[in-house]
């Protein structure tokens, strides 16, 4: 076999000395455009598991590897005065132009043949190559030929960022948080050696202009960073290396390879560097491209298996880098979270690490968040018992009532069973301020007939330890339906009854037109509103929740796409909004226990409202005494666009109660009591709905 | 977890002796339904067809298609196929219904593509009201035929979870079902049904020394609008005992109710073969 390989990197020269190795007959090239020890930015960061690979992959370059690594087992964040010290992270770093010495020598010593200083211009150049290899870049020349054929998607991050290498002596991976009249600028700083570092500065793209940077020189830029982080260098100068701020791009692509052409690296796939994996990822492919040549004798079989291993962990990378950078572009949003809840909430920023784990890398961090979740839990000052119960059993308090814990359940109409779950809180099935609000022909209505049941349904909710919340709503357009045993949204052929809506919009094309609401009509909603929260205050509910999502009557008011209203109640926010704060402002009047509102955070459907909205909209609701929102997604029309991917409500709960200032409920795919901890300790929502759906 | 086989009614060289045999002798064994798969611009038999002369061999076997792409079909036409077949067949159908993912079978069809999932949605909402309503018979038994709904997207799933009885996966391995799976049962309880949806998975097989290579071949074809994806669905043929056992168990873990094999050769010993593994 004849090997051309395109680009002298790390995965580059990786592939071309394991497959020199594998077969010494076989012929490979590699070409580099620049000199030998040209290299661009500092250090590079490996797990304990790629050192495993590569020491099963290549002894020889593995331990010539390990004697010149730096290795750290901790992460300092510096954040406001703070510094905070996880330990238990196993990282080595090494300095990226020693590796490639290192590799280069091995090359040699192997027989590929190195070409530096060689620029390809045209893959024709390598005809009669088995096999090209582009290692090459995402801006490389193989791209830029097949580019179109891979299918790639580029999505390109809002920040700025820029390499620096520094001689500040580290010993842990470092996260710097500084805000100045700028904005807010974090550093990512790693050791590759005793005396040098990896530093990044990352800064959103407003904050950038505004410190002059756009047209800053390096050396400007330099100056600039020094002085803002002085407190950490001390004195310490910050190096340049082509040091430009640029934008991260993530790049996707469905394929890796065509006919006789294979990328790998970051010419195949990118990930944030905040996850500092670019060059793992890099020298794994090379290790698994190598194995699936020699597994299979047939060209493209091998292509395919190495495609097949490959993409599947990359994905996953790539989903937590994309977790981590999302972190970062919004880290602002967290600036008066307590140090430790900040600190939780940066490891585990991109999934990959949530409570257990990392309980198992740092028990201490762990304790020290849960203590002081648990003294915060009940308003206790800190120095809280040691001994303290994971956030998820951790009390909570709305106004006078306690939670004795952080979970909810969302019932049927089965409160016998709610009160054997062990919830801290209980929230019931839709139960409809009038008969016309119901949703189906067995949704409940909250009258004389049904406030004994309630009521002892609530006493023995409350015998069992847990409180409850009543969920009051009024179905809109989404009424006169079939019981959901038989579907949903599916309108009752015989028995139905009118509709009213925010506008004569059919939920489905099936179901019956509803009415638009007069000022009258809406005088009255507000009215048995009120009245449906007297009856439950005579019943004991511990809680109210106003249902006003998924496209519910109320919540027909807040979306653009169910509302065309032109009167007082339709077209801006403020608009849209004054029916659910008028239903709100008179509950509140009769309702003096926590009230909670249910919304949809997303309309999940082009045009509708959106996370920015849905922070706008609990701002509202908080200011006409709402005490905490539970976000749900989506429902608001027949056919939205969906995403039911584990978790899918935290992100919308993550920016309401950060940015709006108000607690949330968390609900989306939660399944285990590890998510529960996980949410609630990194500070992303105050309680938590979990899904005891049965499986298997 | 029940297991399935595919009616050979798209790989090269089928004929209606072949299924006929296949059907009866899938009857016969451990097997608990027969699938069949829907395309236009192919040489395949049409799924309702096929399933119908099935029918008529065998006594105890669910009748599955898998799917129906729906949106290519009239809807009170497709309601009266479905309920007359489930009727024929003694109440033994299993409607599985998706989009489809091909455009070609959309220009065979004459059928614009474009909005064609709103449309299927549409055609959920009326295919019961159709079996329900008596016009349009024959009415099947309350509460109908069993439905099922495919494909991976958001909407898909909550198409599945307001219209069917459960979700029908469209093959891969056991990590990809798990992950659509927990989707479904996720959409099902985020907008208010009780109880679970059932899950339905498939997968493909070929068993003999020398017929591998003729399995990947049809796969690759039979997917070629894949683009490069179809080598990875050709290269996730179960090809020995081995791998269809630890199929089945990925599935079996991953909460799949009826696993449905198809072939990717046609031979009657196929189906012999995959009994045996079975057991």
């Amino acid at each position: 076999m004849r090997y051309a390989v395109l680009g002298g990197g790390p995965s580059g020269l990786y592939f071309a000395l394991l497959a020199k190795k594998a077969n010494p007959n076989d012929d490979v090239i590699v070409v580099e455009r620049n000199p030998p020890d040209a290299t661009f930015g500092w250090g590079v960061v490996f797990s304990e598991e790629t050192l495993g690979a590569l020491r099963d992959a290549d002894y020889e370059t593995y331990t010539e590897i390990g004697e010149s690594f730096a290795r750290w087992n901790a992460i300092d964040i510096y954040y406001h005065d703070t510094k905070i010290r996880s330990r238990g992270h196993v990282f080595t770093g090494i300095s990226r132009k020693v590796l490639l010495n290192i590799l280069q020598r091995r090359c040699n010593a192997l027989g590929v043949r190195l070409e530096f200083e060689r620029e390809i211009r045209d893959l024709a150049e390598f005809e009669g190559a088995d096999l090209i290899v582009g290692a090459d870049g995402i801006n490389g020349l193989v791209r830029r030929t097949y580019g179109e054929f891979f299918k790639p998607q580029v999505v390109t991050h809002p920040t700025k960022y820029v390499w620096f290498g520094s001689d500040m002596p580290l010993d842990a991976f470092t996260f710097i948080f500084r805000r100045n009249d700028h904005g807010l600028f974090q550093v990512h700083a790693y050791p590759f050696d005793a005396h040098t570092c990896t530093f990044i500065v990352e800064c959103p793209e407003d904050a950038w202009r505004r410190a002059g940077l756009e047209s800053a020189s390096e050396a400007d830029s330099i100056a600039y960073c020094e002085a803002l982080f002085q407190p950490e260098l001390r004195g310490r100068r910050l190096m340049s290396n082509r040091s430009l701020w640029v934008n991260f791009a993530t790049l996707r692509q469905e394929t890796w390879h065509r006919g006789q052409v294979v990328v790998l690296g970051d010419a195949a796939h990118t990930a944030h560097f905040s996850i500092g994996s670019g060059t793992k990822l890099a020298m794994e492919d090379s290790i698994a491209l190598v194995d699936a040549l020699r597994r299979h004798h047939d060209l493209p079989a091998a292509l395919n298996d190495y495609e097949m291993e490959r993409q599947p962990v990359v994905e996953r990378f790539q989903e937590a880098a994309l977790e981590s950078s999302s972190y970062f572009e919004h880290v602002s949003r967290y600036a008066q979270f307590d140090p430790r809840q900040f600190a939780f909430n940066l490891l585990t920023r991109s999934r990959r690490i949530t409570y257990v784990n990392l309980t198992q890398r740092d028990p201490e961090l762990v304790r020290t968040v849960d203590s002081w979740f648990a003294a915060a839990a009940i308003g206790s000052p800190d120095g809280a018992l040691r001994l303290s119960p994971p956030p998820m059993f951790a009390p909570f308090q709305i106004g006078d009532l306690t939670l004795p814990n952080r979970v909810a359940v969302a019932v049927g109409s089965d409160l016998e069973e709610a009160a054997r779950l062990g919830a801290g809180l209980v929230i019931t099935e839709f139960v409809s301020v009038t008969e016309d609000g119901r949703i189906t022909s067995e949704t409940p209505v909250i009258d004389r007939t049904t406030q004994d049941h309630l009521r002892l349904a609530v006493e023995r909710i409350h015998k069992a330890g847990s409180r409850v919340a009543l969920q009051l709503g009024h179905a809109g357009r989404r009424g006169s339906m079939r019981p959901r045993s038989e579907g949903v949204d599916r309108p009752l052929r015989q028995g139905g009854w009118r509709l009213t809506a925010a506008s004569p919009i059919a939920y489905t094309p099936h179901a019956a037109l509803p009415k638009e609401m007069t000022g009258r009509d809406i005088a009255h909603l507000v009215k048995v509103f009120a009245l449906a929260a007297k009856a439950a205050a005579g019943c004991g509910f511990d809680a109210l929740e106003l249902n006003f999502a998924h496209g519910y009557l109320v919540a027909g008011f807040i979306s653009p796409l169910t509302n065309r209203r032109t009167d007082e109640y339709g077209g801006s926010l403020e608009n849209r909004m004054r029916l659910p704060l008028a239903v709100l402002d008179l509950v509140r009047t009769t309702w003096e226990r926590p009230l909670l509102v249910r919304i949809s955070a997303s309309d999940w459907a082009p045009g509708g409202s959106d996370l920015d909205e849905a922070v706008a909209i609990a701002a509202l609701l908080k200011t006409h005494g709402c005490d905490l929102v539970h976000a749900v997604m989506g429902q608001t029309i027949w056919e939205g666009r969906p995403d039911y991917r584990r978790l899918f409500g935290v992100p919308a709960s993550d920016r309401i109660r950060n940015e709006a200032g108000i607690p949330t409920l968390a609900t989306g795919n939660i399944t285990t009591a590890d998510d529960v901890n996980t949410i609630l300790a990194a500070g992303r929502a105050d309680l938590c709905m979990l899904d005891l759906r049965a499986t298997g | 977890m029940n297991i399935g086989v595919g009616l050979p009614t798209s790989t090269p060289g089928i004929n209606a002796e072949l299924l006929l045999d296949w059907a009866k002798r899938a009857d016969a064994g451990p097997f608990s339904s027969l699938g069949v798969v829907d395309r236009v611009a192919y040489q395949n038999y049409e799924p309702f067809t096929a399933l119908a002369a099935a029918a008529a061999v065998t006594r105890r076997v669910r009748l599955a298609t898998m799917v129906v792409i729906a949106p290519l079909r009239n809807t009170a036409i497709l309601a009266k196929q479905a309920a007359s077949l489930d009727a024929i067949s003694g109440g033994r159908l299993t409607l599985g219904l998706a989009v489809g993912a091909r455009g070609e079978d959309y220009q065979a069809s004459g059928i614009d593509s474009r909005g064609r999932g709103r449309r299927f949605a549409e055609q959920l909402e009326a295919i019961r009201d159709v079996w329900e309503e008596g016009k349009i018979g024959p009415t099947p038994k309350r509460p109908g035929p069993q439905m099922l709904v495919g494909g991976s997207s958001g909407e898909a799933l909550a198409r599945m979870a307001r219209y069917a009885d459960g979700y029908m996966h469209g093959g891969g391995p056991a990590r990809a079902f798990a992950g659509a799976a927990s989707k479904a049962l996720t959409a099902w309880s985020d907008l208010g049904r009780p109880g679970r949806p059932r899950l339905w998975g498939m997968g493909y097989f070929a068993l003999g020394d020398g017929i591998t290579d003729a399995g990947a071949e049809y796969l690759r074809h039979y997917y070629a609008f894949t683009g490069p994806f179809a080598e990875k669905i050709a290269a996730g043929n179960l090809t020995s005992p081995g791998a269809i056992a630890d199929f089945i168990r990925g599935y079996e873990d991953a909460g799949c109710d009826e696993l449905v094999l198809f072939p990717t050769v046609s031979g009657i010993e196929q189906i012999d073969r995959l009994a045996e593994v079975i057991g």
